[in-house]
């Protein structure tokens, strides 16, 4: 890897070639839309003005970046130690189980002020629990990640089905979902939080997570970049002998970076549950597990990259609603396969441009400096 | 009794109509797993070929044409799988997650697009559909106590493709153990090194597969919305693909004990919609969430080498650098 990177300028692979290969992916985007006999300027224009156009629709679109932060920072932390964690999905859904047990065990007897923390100490286990088992048989059974997470989606999903169906459902109601929290253990929306300070703005499903999604960052990249943990997982995911060989354990570290992005995972719960449905319901995760992983290549795995590119798909998702009544030849499905592509040129195929943008730097670079 | 033993029979051919996709599903994921790549986009590929074959069938009204389709759509993608991380040495996990997502939304798209029917496809009618095939002497001898029902019911009556998924398992088994092909491509997935070094180029045997693959899971897919069901509705492959990939780690990347592993999953699909509101004796009421969960506990359970030890081949997911 050393001797390929050499030949690159920093700037050139860390911004220009991820670049490119988003670029690619929308390119590839809009020629399938002009492929739909459709016009893809007109449809970004309509994408653009219907994620950032008007008030309302910024909420929108900040309220599925902050899910998309905290399943793209999960990915993320898992990533930087070489595992690749594709049980976001539910370990989401199970997050969101742990802050609506909080919640309905608590709601009646304690304030915001103290539900709150138990919320989110919930979310992380709940996550965190269920990264924890693929993690262990990782480490030391060497059992496959990459399976063993993806079963644990589908079991998580069973389990969801049933509590909610069977446990939690509120009695006297045919559909799977639990009562309704008491209004203290309601995570105040962004609209109401800015009132106190004099602001209006329109009302849309943004609440207070998207403070906590930005906290996670900062506390992601301190805890990759400046502590042990992270120094840590880092040998790991870099190089396994040598990270024995300096006395660190992998099977310790598997466990933690998993366990960690869990947790991250969980928080999703947070943003859906307390923030937004105000009680336990099934699929509230749906399909913010797989996009993490699309924000997480795209981000290269850094939290301002995750952050910019889980704007991106927010803009998407909302843009694409709003596309989707528009002009219902493009239903919300086009979002998603926007986003596969992005996985396939951003992930799969990222080293496809490579050795022709080393070509390139070569010929045109490479004599100024001599020149120089 | 009777009654018993013709719901058991019932249970056990749709167990087979159940386990025939993630049959042919699962052989191709162990052929190009035997190859070291690692392929989670089973899923992707049948749920295209299932599109795609229904497409092409109501199009032009020949199922024949609509397999075709089918199995050409699933080995492009299988080629785009290759290309991404063979010839680009890009991550296998994430080019199957790719292809998964791609697909996912590219079938509704394309199906609202061409047919405006939210995303399904015309329903087909027999004509251009995989349709049951009675054996010679089905409906005399299914009067026969015993016997009669076992030949009417569980081995006469599948359409074609349920009986090309059996036979696929003695060819995959004899491809990979007993040809010239299968042990170059056993060896590809252990020690690709070697294989090089004998002359073989480790790049064509790992493309070979996931042609392979693509056409066993394009077969898997039109069985699906031409022969199980008539016409394709969306994500109508709903995790079948997964289950594939865990009855292939399950019977340990071997084409027998896979088989088995389908018809188990297969079985536990057909009796969980059977089990609801059921009491069994000893365990009391089974959730049927929890039947429905169990291929994939027990797939955990065997990774985790509770069953024996489940070893992957054990070069699989690593791209193959040539040394100069």
């Amino acid at each position: 890897m050393a001797s390929t990177t050499a030949k690159l300028p920093v700037w050139a692979d860390v911004v220009l070639l991820p670049l490119i290969n988003v670029a690619l992916a929308f390119l590839v985007s809009g020629l399938l839309i002009a492929a739909l006999g459709q016009d893809p300027f007109e449809a970004t224009w309509i994408l653009v003005r219907g994620a950032f156009g008007y008030e309302e629709s910024l909420g929108y679109t900040f309220y599925y970046t902050t899910n998309f932060i905290f399943t793209g920072l999960a990915v993320a932390v898992a990533f930087h130690a070489m595992l690749f964690n594709i049980g976001g999905e539910g370990q989401a859904y199970i997050g969101g189980l742990g802050v609506g047990l909080a919640c309905l065990a608590l709601d009646q007897s304690l304030p915001f002020i103290l539900l709150l923390p138990i919320c989110i100490v919930g979310a992380a286990l709940f996550g965190a629990a269920w990264a924890f088992i693929p993690a262990y048989l990782q480490a030391k059974r060497g059992s496959h990640i990459v399976i063993t997470t993806i079963m644990f989606n589908f079991i998580a999903a069973s389990v969801m089905v049933y509590l909610l169906a069977n446990v939690l459902i509120k009695p006297g109601q045919m559909s799977p979902e639990s009562r309704e929290f008491a209004s203290n253990a309601w995570l105040p929306f962004m609209h109401e939080a800015l009132a106190w300070f004099g602001i209006e703005v329109a009302r849309s499903p943004l609440n207070l997570s998207l403070v906590w999604a930005l906290i996670c960052c900062v506390g992601v990249w301190a805890l990759i970049w400046h502590t042990r943990w992270g120094y840590e997982i880092r040998s790991v995911g870099s190089n396994v002998d040598a990270a024995v060989y300096a006395g660190i354990a992998p099977a310790r570290i598997i466990i933690i970076a998993m366990c960690l992005s869990g947790g991250l995972a969980g928080f999703v719960g947070i943003n859906e549950i307390i923030g937004v449905q105000h009680r336990l319901l099934l699929d509230f995760s749906a399909g913010y597990g797989f996009t993490g992983i699309a924000v997480s290549l795209m981000g290269r795995n850094h939290p301002v990259g995750i952050v910019l590119a889980s704007l991106l798909f927010g803009a998407l998702y909302q843009g694409g609603a709003e596309l989707s009544f528009e002009n219902p030849a493009f239903t919300p499905d086009l979002v998603v396969v926007i986003q596969g592509l992005v996985v396939l040129f951003s992930g799969a195929l990222s080293y496809m441009l490579r050795p022709t943008l080393e070509r390139l730097f070569q010929r045109f670079a490479a004599p100024a400096l001599v020149e120089a | 009794m009777a009654e018993y033993y013709l719901l058991a029979v019932l249970t056990l051919d749709a167990t087979i109509r159940v386990s025939t996709p993630l049959i042919l599903a699962a052989l191709a994921g162990l052929v190009v797993e035997r190859s070291g790549v690692i392929d989670i986009g089973l899923e992707g590929k049948m749920l295209a070929a299932a599109f795609a074959a229904a497409a092409a069938a109501s199009l032009t009204g020949s199922v024949w044409l609509g397999l075709l389709a089918g199995v050409v759509v699933s080995v492009l993608l299988a080629l785009l799988h290759g290309f991404a991380c063979i010839t680009h040495r890009g991550n296998q996990i994430v080019s199957g997650v790719a292809i998964n997502i791609v697909v996912a939304g590219l079938t509704v798209l394309l199906g609202i697009s061409w047919f405006e029917r939210g995303g399904q496809t015309p329903p087909l009618p027999n004509s251009a559909r995989f349709n049951a095939i009675t054996f010679p002497g089905a409906e005399a001898v299914a009067e026969v106590p015993i016997l009669g029902a076992l030949y009417a019911e569980l081995v006469s009556g599948h359409n074609i493709l349920v009986y090309l998924a059996f036979l696929a398992v003695p060819a995959v088994w004899w491809l990979v153990y007993r040809t010239r092909f299968g042990l170059r491509l056993r060896a590809t997935g252990e020690n690709p090194a070697a294989v090089d070094t004998a002359g073989i180029s480790v790049v064509r045997m790992r493309y070979l597969a996931l042609v392979l693959c693509g056409i066993l899971c394009g077969i898997a897919g039109s069985y699906l919305s031409t022969g199980h069901g008539a016409g394709f509705l969306r994500d109508m492959t709903a995790g079948k693909g997964f289950i594939a990939l865990a009855a292939m780690i399950f019977g340990k990347w071997r084409p027998v004990p896979v088989l088995f592993a389908c018809l188990l999953f297969g079985f536990l699909d057909a009796v969980a919609i059977r089990l609801q509101g059921v009491e069994v004796p000893l365990l009391g009421e089974v959730p049927v969430q929890f039947v429905q969960a169990l291929p994939y506990i027990l797939t955990v359970v065997v990774l985790a080498g509770f069953i024996g030890q489940a070893i992957a081949p054990r070069a699989s997911g690593l791209p193959y650098v040539k040394e100069h």
